[in-house]
């Protein structure tokens, strides 16, 4: 006879296991590693909750604790790679196989280790395209999260960076899975309930609070007037041209540069309640000036960032925050947000090639891509329609019936033309190329397929690729705005002449912007310092950017 | 379009040293001395592959301030942290020495440095021993010579010790005086004495907060050039003699600051016995709420540095 | 240090009558340039001194989409630069053509 409960007995079994260690749920941290031993099996599959932010560190140190003799070849599912640990358990053999999504401050060893093939790589893959195969066919045995406290019952607060933890438990608990979760302190009652504590087997009282990077302060002091120049041009070309509201804006420099562009140029064109009011982003401290100065009505969040805690409570107007005032993140739902409901992605890459496909993947370092390439693409399928949304449907080439032309959500690449140490941004051939050929890749590491590419910015112009009606113009587009890379130099002169004239290509000149005005003295803050007062003392940066 | 800002609202750690020139003297007042079409590049920076400034990191020039003539000096501390070497100490030095003769109102030195050139080491450090004894020069003969502190290289080195010998300093919360910089110190006494990444700790040793509540700065002021241009005119009118008893007095109150707070491990336990109510509070302080604390602060009001 | 030269006639004297103006800093990966109406009003001349070799192709490209853009006729530019990237470069001679301009 069939047992249609076996997924259920084994996992009772590995609960009772796991109560050897623990007093009801609880467990102490000095424990966590015969705890682990006791709950894991060889060949589990586990997801190890490494977020963008938030890092179930003291779990990780257990894990990577643990005997290889005892625990060995699991398959790792988790979102981020970002600890030593994370990769230290697939050197000792504790680890084997591994799906993930970004990886970047451990982007270079494991670029090394997949050449070493010590890692057996299944995907990189998109944030939410790995939480969806949570539910199908990556569905965790054993998932080891982090809050900031629990109950004795398991009732657990998040905290502002909720991020990946409720999808994670979801998949984990209702599938006869384990979750074993790391907080900062265990307390009678918990500020609010993140995850109910029926779906937490165990707790542990860490070491130590869990470790947060803070991955999105972008420090005004170090902006240069190319990326000021360029943020000029993205707005005028784009946020105006095509009245932007709905976005998400990428992590670098350059959209930071232009979230501080808002209140001052921005302003200046008149351009205030037309354009970048609701959000789905991070909450950057560099977006604290176009708040304070109200042009921004909403913004939903990833997870959250270091120092920005008091700030968020203090605009929930602005922010989602929980019955106990906090901020409420949800990394599934705000990729969701930022793939169906912005008009606008727009964000920097590494290297772009001639077709526009883009990846941050070098031959050196293997960051992955996170959410990138899920907001940056146009999801195709039906889609309400906006007057963004269908002004760039317009643009692009209509074939059939015209009364059946959809709208196109616009990606777009903001780059400079030479990265770090002189690094063409502009290439013949992806890196990623080259990574999949040496790793056996079956899919190179692309973050943004150049069909999805709506236009790319640099300090030379803004190149609408919409408007390219072959792959020649295409081509001729891009080496248009490569500036003085070995692509760009290479252009077709007469062509991007042609371009330009058509208004596929577009310079500063174009624009009307003023090369004087690409100055330091457009940011609406000009250091971190700046970003503190405009919050009125709210904002409270960590250590590392203070310099008062 | 042009997107025009006022220039009195631009910030003094931001603007390059002509800028900062150019919007605090009188408008259109200011002419340079050995200017950057004359070229007067360091000799020595081409023997170390180092590339030169055609002013060699100072402008200099006699300008109007309030309607007064003035001489300023201004270093550009991006230009190898507005280090003094040979062409750079000398044309400061020089300013110094004509003020002797053209009798300005004041000479105002916008002190912007690391220190002296490494590559042009011995002629740095000659220059700044004549740079204090110009100084002395000029105040000796009635000639007040202002400092203003709030660049991005601070004022550290033999830029500190010349801002020792000035008649009167104003400084912004960015501006750093000190002779030992952070990683000088941390280098020679270690990180447990002093650790150079701790950004809030060399600000509140060496920055301008804690200089003036200690009265090593004459002024404090807002981050704008339009700040500094007041508080310029201000301490021209408010500097004191150069003679015997001013430095004997000086000469007394260091030694006192010594005995009072010789033993402090912190700024926030100096600024505890200067009579400030909430001593952690002052980094975060706005420059408001900073103005009235100062004028709490009785020591904030003396000569010594 | 490298010692580029550029020569360049132009159909226009530079705008304005504005005799020298100098902008940037000569810091890293930045630079400083000195402009003065010196020369007869189609001749434009561009001197650089720079500590990074080997780019001589690039300041040529660089240069010459200037002169073509902004006709700084009667200009005599000089360059000391700090190791700029091409775009700061293209961003500093714009900028500084325009100060002529005043």
């Amino acid at each position: 006879m069939t047992d249609w409960r076996s997924e259920k007995t084994a996992r009772d079994a590995r609960i009772a296991a796991g109560r050897a260690h623990a007093q009801g749920k609880v467990v102490r941290a000095e424990a966590v590693v015969d705890l682990l031993e006791a709950v894991l099996k060889p060949g589990d599959r586990v997801c190890l909750e490494g977020d963008n932010q938030k890092q179930a560190d003291c779990l990780a140190r257990g894990l990577a604790a643990c005997d290889p003799a005892k625990i060995h070849d699991l398959h790792m599912v988790q979102s981020g790679i970002v600890l030593p640990e994370h990769l230290d358990v697939f050197e000792t053999g504790i680890a084997k196989q591994l799906d993930y999504s970004y990886s970047g401050p451990q982007g270079s060893r494991i670029a090394k280790m997949l050449y070493g093939g010590q890692i057996e790589l299944g995907a990189v893959h998109t944030y939410l395209e790995l939480f969806a195969r949570y539910f199908v066919d990556l569905t965790p045995n054993v998932a080891l999260i982090a809050g900031v406290s629990a109950d004795r019952e398991g009732n657990l607060y998040t905290g502002p960076n909720t991020e990946d933890t409720p999808t994670v438990v979801e998949a984990t608990a209702f599938k006869n899975g384990v979750v074993i979760a790391q907080v900062n302190e265990i307390v009678d009652k918990v500020p609010r309930v993140d995850i109910p504590g029926d779906r937490i087997d165990f707790v542990i009282e860490a070491d130590k609070p869990f470790y947060v990077e803070p991955l999105f302060t972008r420090d005004p002091a170090a902006m240069t007037e190319t990326q000021i120049l360029i943020a000029m041009m993205a707005i005028k070309g784009i946020y105006a041209e095509y009245g932007v509201r709905r976005l998400n804006h990428g992590i670098g420099f350059g959209t930071a540069a232009i979230e501080l562009l808002l209140p001052t140029y921005a302003e200046k064109l008149g351009l205030k309640g037309k354009i970048a009011t609701h959000w789905a982003l991070n909450p950057h401290p560099t977006l604290i000036p176009a708040i304070e100065s109200g042009w921004v009505k909403q913004v939903h969040c990833f997870g959250s960032e270091v120092g920005m805690d008091r700030y968020i409570r203090e605009r929930s107007d602005v922010f989602f925050t929980g019955a106990d005032g906090s901020l409420r993140s949800n990394r599934a739902f705000c990729q969701t947000a930022g793939l169906y409901a912005c008009d606008m992605f727009i964000g920097a890459t590494l290297q772009i090639d001639l077709a526009g496909h883009s990846s941050t993947v070098t031959q050196n370092r293997v960051a992955g891509f996170g959410g990138a390439p899920n907001m940056g693409s146009d999801p195709h399928g039906r889609r309400h329609p906006s007057e963004t949304w269908m002004k760039a449907g317009h643009e692009a080439e209509v074939v059939g019936d015209p009364a059946l032309m959809r709208g196109r959500k616009l990606v777009v690449q903001l780059v400079e033309t030479f990265g770090d140490k002189l690094v063409p941004t502009f290439v013949e051939k992806l890196d990623a190329l080259e990574l999949a050929k040496k790793t056996g890749l079956e899919l190179a590491p692309v973050m943004i397929y150049g069909d999805d590419v709506t236009h790319i910015v640099t300090e030379e112009g803004i190149a609408n690729l919409l408007l390219c009606r072959n792959a020649d113009e295409r081509e001729q587009a891009i080496r248009g705005v490569a500036g003085y890379t070995e692509v760009g130099r290479g252009r077709d002169r007469a062509m991007v002449q042609r371009l330009r004239e058509r208004g596929v290509i577009r310079r500063p000149e174009d624009l009307g912007i003023e090369p004087l005005d690409a100055d330091r003295s457009l940011l609406a803050a000009k250091s971190i310092k700046d970003l503190v007062h405009w919050s009125g003392g709210l904002y409270e940066p960590p250590a590392r950017f203070r310099n008062w | 379009m042009r997107i025009v800002t006022d220039p009195g609202s631009q910030s003094w750690y931001e603007a390059s040293a002509r800028q900062r020139v150019a919007g605090l003297v009188d408008e259109g007042s200011f002419a340079e001395f050995l200017g950057p079409a004359e070229r007067a590049m360091s000799p020595h920076l081409p023997l170390f592959d180092l590339p030169r400034a055609f002013d060699d990191g100072i402008v200099v020039g006699r300008a109007q301030l309030d309607g007064r003539p003035v001489l300023v000096a201004s270093q550009e501390g991006r230009f190898m942290g507005g280090a003094f070497g040979e062409i750079h100490g000398a044309k400061l030095v020089g300013l110094l020495r004509a003020a002797i003769e053209t009798k300005p109102a004041a000479v105002l030195i916008l002190f912007d440095t690391g220190g002296v050139r490494l590559q042009e080491a011995n002629a740095g450090e000659t220059a700044i021993a004549e740079t204090m004894r110009a100084i002395a020069d000029a105040r000796a003969a009635g000639i007040p010579v202002i400092g203003l502190i709030g660049g991005r290289a601070g004022c550290y080195g033999g830029g500190g010790l010349i801002a020792g010998t000035c008649s009167r300093l104003a400084v912004s919360e960015s501006g750093r005086i000190s002779v030992s910089g952070p990683e000088v110190i941390e280098t020679n006494k270690g990180a447990e004495e002093f650790d150079s990444r701790d950004r809030a700790l060399v600000w509140r040793t060496m920055g301008g907060k804690h200089r003036r509540l200690t009265g090593g700065a004459d002024a404090y002021c807002a981050d704008t050039v339009a700040a500094f241009r007041e508080a310029a005119i201000r301490l021209i009118g408010a500097a004191p003699a150069f003679d015997l008893a001013m430095l004997e007095a000086e000469q007394s109150r260091l030694e006192a600051r010594v005995k009072r707070f010789g033993d402090c491990r912190d700024a926030t336990e100096i600024w505890a016995r200067l009579g400030v109510n909430d001593p952690d509070a002052v980094p975060a302080m706005t420059d408001a709420a900073f103005a009235e604390t100062v004028a709490n602060v009785t020591e904030a009001s003396h000569d010594a540095r | 240090m490298e010692t580029l030269h550029f020569r360049h006639s132009t159909k226009k004297p530079a705008a304005g009558s504005k005799p020298m103006a100098v902008i940037g800093v000569v810091a890293s990966g930045n630079l400083e340039i000195l402009l003065e109406r010196v020369l007869p009003p189609d001749a434009c001349e561009v001197a650089i001194e720079t500590p990074i070799g080997g780019f001589g192709d690039v300041w040529e490209a660089v240069v010459a989409d200037f002169v073509a853009r902004a006709q700084p006729g009667g200009l005599r530019i000089s360059i000391n630069d700090g190791g700029a990237r091409p775009d700061t470069v293209s961003l500093r001679l714009a900028q500084g053509a325009r100060l002529m301009e005043a």
